[in-house]
């Protein structure tokens, strides 16, 4: 398999780690271009970990990281972020927030100041897409939890970047917000085909969003499962009531209680 | 109706209030006959402001600007090293234990230093002014710097953010609001610096009127130098507080202080 993220046999002590235990162990992850891929586990499990190690803001004691064909030694710059806390600048507005990664990565951040207007019509159209029309000139302040979580999806994705990066990005949202969400995500992932790597906790999540999932073990986390996910796409929010799907869930439940089990 | 009932009393309330504390004063003195050279009445402090107006014009010229002089150097001083700290644990660490030592010295006892140094002159007003006032801009500085939220950094680091992308795009900015917080105070005590200093080692500034008024006994002057003060004092804090609504309106979004 040709893989675009390929964590191979990594162990990672963080620096700063009082006991000196590793977060994860002997961990391999291979994601194809494209994929989206969830990552689940029990809590503390070191899933955010793999997002640093993969996003090039750590680096593995043991093992190695490549991404898009190179070894990782630096931050990978291909990669846009969104985590469970939106982090917008709450002194920018919405579509200045949007407009932050162009000022920092290349070619766009030269290319910035002279064609300001196209950037800037590329946020508006990346904002309508999740349904926040209009909303740009508005401070994040002023939006609500979920609308703020959709322009942070925005923000990450406004560089194209070649990677995706979810940390528990819907954790702190309602049911309802968080099923619109997925369906946002999905659509963009449809039309774009970046690659997604999602870290959740939430098993509905995993199955109906990704292509293949991974099910970590409790610290030090490896991975004890990968299950491809063959749900025909495109995936309507019915499929989650539907045999196959519960199916696909309460196996992977049964790898995180084993997890669980094992501590 | 109601309600802009309540908010009429609002907009006359300080003057209901500070026009009442002067009647009241006026009120007690005379009923008690106090002399003037323990606590003179308004209306006397009111005649010695008119006597003295160009004197006392003059002077508070002089301690505002040497006010602004020591604040404006605290201002730079304060966000440079307010900067080094927040950006670097190693400068964190090993300035922090001076700062806080500097900062324990009253600084009072600096001015005859001052004065070896520099002789009576504007010299040692600003200097104080200075010494006195910016440490609360250098910690607020570091505070908004080393306080910013980690997922920020890593968003901006993966996309190969330097350090110093870092700094200007999101660590200046946050640090903002905590940066005019501390103007508030550190004109204060700016002018508490000034002051002291002027009183001590200065031919002009309002601290110097008040040590010649004092040693010639014109206790109405005195008090009337002290009302300049008040109202020197109460401009540069307005001042401070309306460029720090102007330039951080979005950190003031909370209704909490409204109600």
């Amino acid at each position: 398999m040709d893989a675009f993220v390929d964590i191979h046999d990594v162990t990672h002590i963080y620096a700063g780690a009082e006991d000196g235990a590793p977060a994860v162990e002997g961990m391999s992850i291979k994601v194809r271009e494209g994929e989206f891929a969830a990552i689940v586990g029990p809590s503390g499990c070191g899933k955010s970990t793999v997002m640093k190690l993969a996003t090039g803001l750590q680096f593995p004691n043991k093992g190695t990281v490549i991404v898009d064909g190179r070894e990782v030694d630096a931050p990978v710059k291909i990669a846009g972020m969104a985590f469970q806390n939106p982090v917008m600048l709450p002194w920018r507005t919405t579509l200045k927030n949007l407009l932050l990664p162009l000022e920092i990565v290349q070619p766009h951040r030269s290319r910035l100041r002279a064609h300001r207007k196209e950037y800037e019509a590329r946020a508006e159209a990346l904002l309508a897409q999740v349904g926040l029309e209009g909303q740009g000139s508005k401070f994040p302040w002023q939006l609500s939890g979920g609308m703020q979580q959709r322009a942070s999806l925005c923000r990450s994705l406004i560089h194209e970047p070649k990677l995706l990066m979810l940390d528990e990005p819907f954790a702190a949202l309602d049911a309802f917000t968080r099923e619109e969400l997925w369906c946002i995500i999905r659509d963009l992932h449809a039309a774009k085909r970046f690659t997604v790597i999602l870290v959740t906790h939430d098993l509905r999540e995993a199955v109906f969003l990704a292509d293949r999932v991974f099910c970590m073990s409790a610290r030090p986390g490896r991975i004890i499962a990968e299950r491809e996910i063959d749900l025909p796409r495109p995936r309507d929010l019915d499929v989650t009531y539907t045999q196959p799907f519960i199916d696909i869930v309460h196996e992977l439940r049964g790898h995180i209680a084993t997890a669980r089990e094992a501590v | 109706m109601a309600a802009r009932r309540s908010r009429i009393s609002l907009i006359l309330a300080p003057w209901v209030f500070t026009i009442g504390f002067f009647a009241i004063w006026e009120v007690v003195v005379r009923a008690l006959g106090v002399s003037n050279f323990v606590l003179p009445a308004p209306s006397v402090i009111a005649e010695a402001i008119v006597q003295y107006r160009t004197q006392l014009l003059f002077h508070s010229y002089h301690t505002m600007w040497m006010t602004l002089a020591g604040f404006g150097l605290a201002v730079i001083f304060g966000l440079v090293l307010g900067m080094a700290l927040g950006a670097s644990q190693i400068v964190h660490a090993g300035a922090y234990p001076l700062l806080v030592g500097f900062n324990a010295i009253p600084k009072v006892a600096m001015v005859p230093i001052l004065v070896i140094w520099f002789g009576v002159g504007w010299q040692a007003p600003v200097l104080t002014a200075f010494l006195i006032s910016f440490f609360p801009i250098v910690v607020n500085v570091a505070t908004g710097l080393a306080t910013i939220e980690p997922e920020t950094e890593d968003v901006l680091r993966a996309l190969g953010a330097s350090k110093r992308d870092i700094i200007f795009k999101v660590g200046i900015p946050r640090s903002m609001p905590y940066f005019f917080g501390s103007l508030k105070v550190a004109i204060t005590l700016a002018y508490v610096g000034s002051v002291i200093a002027e009183y001590n080692a200065s031919n002009v500034g309002v601290g110097n009127l008040m040590a010649r008024a004092s040693a010639d006994f014109n206790v109405p002057l005195i008090w009337a130098a002290l009302i300049a003060l008040a109202v020197l004092g109460v401009m540069m804090y307005a001042a401070t507080a309306y460029a720090e609504r102007r330039m951080t309106g979005w950190a003031q979004r909370s209704q909490f202080a409204a109600q």
